[in-house]
């Protein structure tokens, strides 16, 4: 265990694989619940059911799918680039997890096959599929853990996403059915998870305030873009970083 | 602009950064600078469309049903209920309180 690779060992240990593919199996079914809302939150803002659809699978981001059809709820077509903005600034994340991934996954390969290979992977390269394949511990096993939770993920999600559009198509009168208290409830599911650390608690006040008070300003959707600016100073600074890392950094 | 120009040009905007994962440079995650401003993104946005979808009515913020819908639900995520369960109840919480009043 003394070698470098020893933080990515390759056996191929059958109990490891198996394991990561029942975490994919099982996070791609939890997931698969929150389609529901998404759809008939989608077509609840106005979108027709196959532009809900090509959200869930092309976009296949949920946050960002949640912010473009809430922004577009709030201030319809007259609110798309800031909603377009919003959607792809929190798409932004998968950027990083590509890179993360990449080397794990896909590897250098050229040619077709290569590029067919990691557009694929791309697509499917969400919190979900990354959380569970850096949770293994050895690659085949981050591969198969990437793979299965991703495409589990992918077909849940549609499969409800398109269950959700139909139901709210069938509601009509959606507020008369809460669905716009739902669709607050379900940005804080998404944050939840994210409050662990006191910097994003930070974040999160600094931007609830700064959005609060500036939508009387500004219209529909420019508010949540006007609250990312307390995302990049804070983190620019590292304010309320973990104290060890500042330290390490000379305090800059 | 059409609604389908909206969901066609932000999702070529999501699906480009998740292949610009796969065409960069991994070293860009030596500096931790811009992976802690994603992180932190993500966060303050999620957060801004909370307060926008909880109080925002046009450029107006109003209290109405949906306020106590949404601390019904942080009372539930803290008791670590499910998303979707979550989700449901906080709409029938807004419904049920739009039905009495």
């Amino acid at each position: 265990m003394s070698e470098p690779e020893a933080a990515v060992p390759e056996p191929d240990d059958p109990a490891a694989l198996a394991r990561a593919r029942r975490d994919g199996i099982a996070v791609g079914l939890a997931t698969a619940a929150y389609g529901v809302s998404f759809g008939a939150l989608s077509v609840a803002s106005g979108l027709d059911v196959a532009q809900t659809m090509f959200l869930s699978l092309v976009m296949f981001t949920g946050g960002s799918q949640f912010a473009l059809v809430g922004i577009y709820a709030a201030g319809g077509i007259a609110a798309a680039g800031t909603g377009i903005a919003a959607a792809g600034i929190l798409g932004l994340r998968n950027a990083i997890y590509g890179m993360r991934m990449r080397p794990l996954i896909v590897g250098e390969g050229r040619g077709l096959r290569g590029w067919l290979h990691r557009i694929a992977a791309a697509w499917i390269t969400i919190d979900e599929s990354t959380a569970v394949a850096l949770a293994q511990t050895d690659r085949r096993s981050v591969r198969t853990g990437f793979w299965v939770t991703g495409l589990a993920v992918f077909v849940g999600w549609n499969a409800t996403t398109l269950v959700g559009a139909l139901i709210g198509d069938a509601l009509g009168d959606t507020r008369a059915w809460g669905l716009d208290a739902a669709a607050a409830a379900a940005f804080l599911g998404l944050l939840w998870p994210r409050l662990k650390r006191l910097q994003a608690g930070a974040v999160a006040v600094g931007a609830a305030v700064v959005a609060a008070l500036t939508t009387p300003v500004f219209m529909a959707g420019v508010p949540v873009l006007v609250a990312a600016l307390v995302a990049i100073v804070v983190g620019w600074f590292d304010w309320f970083g973990p104290r060890s890392r500042r330290a390490k950094e000379g305090l800059r | 602009m059409t609604a389908w120009h909206l969901v066609l040009l932000a999702s070529a905007a999501t699906l480009a950064f998740k292949l610009l994962g796969y065409v960069m440079p991994p070293k860009l995650l030596e500096a931790p600078r811009p992976a802690r401003i994603a992180d932190l993104l993500t966060v303050a946005l999620l957060s801004a469309l909370i307060v926008v979808q909880t109080f925002g009515d046009g450029q107006a913020i109003v209290v109405d049903a949906r306020l106590p819908a949404v601390l019904v639900a942080a009372g539930l995520y803290a008791l670590r209920l499910p998303f979707i369960v979550v989700v449901i109840v906080a709409a029938a919480v807004a419904a049920g309180i739009r039905a009495i009043f």
